[in-house]
């Protein structure tokens, strides 16, 4: 009996899972014991961490975007559908065109939406470099702003990329100076809590040099109101700050499916966080962004766990146990500016330790992205 | 409060238990965040801080922890939106 193969999401984690199924099940997939789709409404993958670039003038969305088929292997079997509901007890999909569509096994890979909506005025006052059309956008801004007050805010959490408000900060202080322009601006960071990020390892070691660029910092600041035509914005805890320029981290969301199946709360799929299964359902993972693990939601972190669920599916469907867990690894380049990064790596179990920033690991950084292509194939 | 006294009845649960980034604390203001006002919503964390951190959010933001209740291996704290 065929058994079937289901992946919903063709981003980082559902794209190196889909590979690494074709890579382990060739023989049972060339048999027709084994078929896997993978269920992505878009025909292109698209590698988010180019967007961060694209405001400095250094990268083009574009570079960020390749037709899905060239990057997953031709065993896959790839459907544009828009999978429109879950049902996990029958184990089917409902697709857009009300087909549907049974499977043995149901990986969610649904990663994140923005929903910027969520904040009164930050669609019409914010900019953002979380999407294509946003980081054009922010690049123009960037070349015609003349001084005045760049804002950034972490609004949303949790969010895509942990590390990247950090990282747009420092690099558009570096930037400004690099033209000669820094003081001409006023730069303030603002984050939810009373540190400059969630994890304390990583807020530490970022205080210090927030404060030595004089970059301003507001903790205890969650957005509550953005007025566009007084350039205000206001927090829930009662700060207001005016701005020139507003580049914030706009509030996320997990997918309508996850919700819609009960699956998890705010379209997160509550999982085991070592074998991300998930909870109270038979059959069904999830990994990356759309799984509840308590790692950030990062690239890195939904290709590890893609890893592990290849090696599980993998063992389920030769009817062995499955033995391979997740353990929180996750790791992150951090850009410090327009030429320098630092690095961290950790798990469930250690923290992170980022160190000193230097121009290698910068360039490891972007090495890297050019790489990705050849990691999303499961080649690296 | 200590963990004897009758818990609030919850409009929502944020089970932020093992959260390592960016971790309860913000788990729990993106929930409060979607509540309506006078909602209640609690937060089950094993990190030992969320008890001086939620507080100390929840009085500079106006919302009131009514209670910290420790658990054994996590701490369920109630907090509701004003």
């Amino acid at each position: 009996m065929t058994r079937r193969i289901a992946i919903v999401g063709g981003g980082t984690g559902g794209t190196v899972l889909a590979n690494n199924l074709a890579e382990e099940l060739t023989a049972e997939i060339d048999a027709g014991d084994v078929v896997v789709t993978l269920f992505n409404e878009g025909t292109d993958h698209v590698y988010k961490p180019v967007w961060l670039y694209v405001p400095f003038g250094q990268r083009e969305p574009a570079d960020g975007r390749r037709p899905l088929r060239e990057v997953v292997d031709s065993r896959v079997d790839i459907r544009h559908d828009y999978v429109a509901d879950v049902d996990p007890e029958r184990k089917r999909l409902a697709l857009a065109d009300t087909e549907r569509v049974s499977y043995d096994k149901l990986v969610i890979a649904t990663g994140s939406q923005l929903a910027p909506d969520r904040v009164p005025g930050l669609v019409e006052g914010g900019h953002h470099f979380y999407g294509e059309d946003g980081a054009r956008a922010l690049r123009d801004e960037l070349l015609t702003i003349e001084a005045g007050h760049i804002v950034l805010s972490v609004v949303g959490t949790p969010h895509m990329c942990p590390a990247a408000p950090l990282e747009f900060t420092f690099m558009v202080d570096d930037w400004l100076r690099e033209r000669g322009r820094r003081e001409a601006f006023d730069l303030t960071y603002t984050y939810p809590i009373m540190r400059v990020h969630g994890n304390e390892q990583i807020a530490e070691w970022a205080e210090p040099r927030l404060e030595a660029r004089d970059i301003d910092v507001e903790t205890m600041f969650n957005a509550e109101a953005v007025d566009p035509e007084a350039g205000t914005i206001e927090s829930m805890e009662g700060t207001e700050l005016d701005y020139d320029l507003l580049v914030s981290i706009p509030p996320h969301t997990g997918s309508d499916l996850v919700e819609a199946a009960d699956l998890g709360q705010g379209g997160w799929v509550d999982v085991d966080k070592h074998t991300l299964e998930a909870t109270g359902f038979d059959d069904v993972y999830a990994i990356g962004d759309a799984a509840q693990t308590g790692v950030p939601k990062a690239g890195s972190a939904a290709h590890y766990q893609a890893n592990v669920v290849g090696q599980r599916l993998a063992s389920e469907v030769r009817d062995r146990p499955a033995a391979a867990v997740y353990d929180g690894k996750t790791i992150c380049f951090i850009e410090t500016g327009m030429d320098d990064a630092t690095f961290v790596e950790f798990d469930y179990e250690r923290p992170p330790d980022p160190g000193e920033p230097t121009r290698a690991m910068h360039w490891s950084k972007l090495a890297y992205n050019e790489s990705y292509w050849l990691t999303a194939r499961g080649l690296l | 409060m200590t963990a004897n006294q009758t818990t609030s009845e919850a409009d929502a649960t944020v089970d932020a238990r093992n959260s390592t980034c960016p971790g309860p604390l913000m788990d729990l203001i993106a929930e409060i965040r979607s509540v309506d006002t006078g909602a209640v919503v609690v937060l089950l964390s094993d990190n030992e801080n969320s008890t001086t951190e939620v507080q100390e959010w929840a009085d500079q933001a106006g919302n009131d922890v009514l209670e910290i209740a420790d658990e054994g291996d996590h701490y369920r704290i109630h907090v509701r939106k004003q």
